[in-house]
């Protein structure tokens, strides 16, 4: 029985953590609309905006990848972790 | 149906120390390396003046390349860095690249991207500390207003943790998918060809049946972002970041 709690926890919290990538799938795409807007106004100046571009959505992405890195660590270690308190 | 994701296998443990595992991304890290070192020999044998071979052109091409961003980025006091960012972009690089002849990508593995990070995060504490002094670093800390020390220290440690987990992010989510899509595939495959032939009896149909055949083509496509693009954009994002923090470091405020 505890076990299946443990269990059950770990897959639900996996399923939460997950939900981290909302945040960066918005900012990300804003982001994106924002560089397309510059590059119809200014398209001399695409490689700029195409490179600023990547390095802000890479850094707006640190949040969903800790959440994923959350996910997986309670997907495969949070099991193997947790059930070893229960011997 | 078993779909197992696993990490880094442990080829065999040297006993000294506590035991020292050599595990298959290490293993792959030395082949990557060797790899590199002899690409670099061979583009940098026989330079000439005059009669430029096609060989030369090339390499004169990637050193003015790697020249030219560096000093685009950092600025021209740090054109001495653009060896290091080229041997770290293409270690980078090479070592998520080597999955896609199905070897264990040792950047699928933490314990890389956090040796990359801890190296940068060195020298961008280094740097820090030659442009203002040992006091003037600690000092840093307590800037704008002394209550925010404890965040300015988390974010200092959280640099070289979220460098280190968004390269491993990226790739492992690759590679992860990868997986499922395959073991997806090779049940799809299954479930059609047990409708069309399930008439086959015996061996013969266990046989049939068994052939995975949509596994043939159709993850080369997500290969081609998760394995080829990707690797390029976090070789690429993990220099790039190197060279900000690196050149921000050096800002006298």
């Amino acid at each position: 029985m505890e076990q299946a709690i443990v269990l059950a926890g770990c897959a639900i919290g996996a399923g939460l953590a997950l939900i981290a990538g909302i945040g960066p799938g918005i900012g990300e795409g804003y982001a994106v609309g924002k560089a397309c807007e510059a590059i119809g106004r200014q398209p001399e100046c695409r490689k700029d905006v195409t490179r600023t571009m990547l390095l802000g959505c890479a850094i707006a992405e640190t949040t969903g990848i800790y959440g994923f890195v959350t996910g997986l660590l309670l997907i495969f270690v949070g099991p193997i972790y947790l059930l070893g308190f229960l011997g | 149906m078993d779909v197992s994701i696993n990490g880094s296998p442990i080829y065999f443990t040297i006993p000294v120390l506590g035991g020292i595992k050599i595990t298959a991304s290490l293993v792959n890290t030395w082949l990557v390396m060797a790899v590199l070192i002899a690409l670099a020999w061979w583009l940098g044998r026989g330079l000439t003046v005059r009669n430029v071979s096609r060989k030369q052109v090339v390499a004169e091409y990637i050193v003015t390349t790697v020249q030219g961003f560096v000093d685009g980025n950092m600025g021209p006091k740090f054109s001495h860095f653009a060896p290091f960012i080229a041997g770290l972009f293409s270690l980078s690089a090479l070592s998520s690249l080597i999955s896609m002849v199905d070897l264990f990508s040792p950047t699928a593995d933490l314990s890389t991207e956090v040796a990359w990070a801890l190296l940068v995060f060195g020298m961008i504490t280094f740097t820090k500390i030659r442009t203002s002094g040992v006091f003037g670093y600690l000092k840093g800390f307590t800037q704008p207003v002394p209550v925010l020390t404890p965040f300015n220290i988390i974010s200092e440690l959280a640099t070289p943790v979220s460098m280190a987990f968004r390269h491993f992010g990226n790739i492992i989510s690759g590679s992860v998918i990868n997986t499922l899509v395959y073991a997806a595939l090779a049940l799809a495959s299954h479930g059609l060809l047990s409708l069309l032939f399930g008439w086959l009896p015996g061996a013969v149909g266990e046989v049939v049946r068994a052939i995975p055949f949509l596994q043939v083509g159709i993850p080369a496509v997500l290969s081609v972002y998760f394995d080829l693009f990707s690797s390029f954009m976090q070789a690429f994002i993990f220099c790039m970041l190197t060279m900000l923090y690196i050149a921000s470091a050096a800002e006298e405020d």
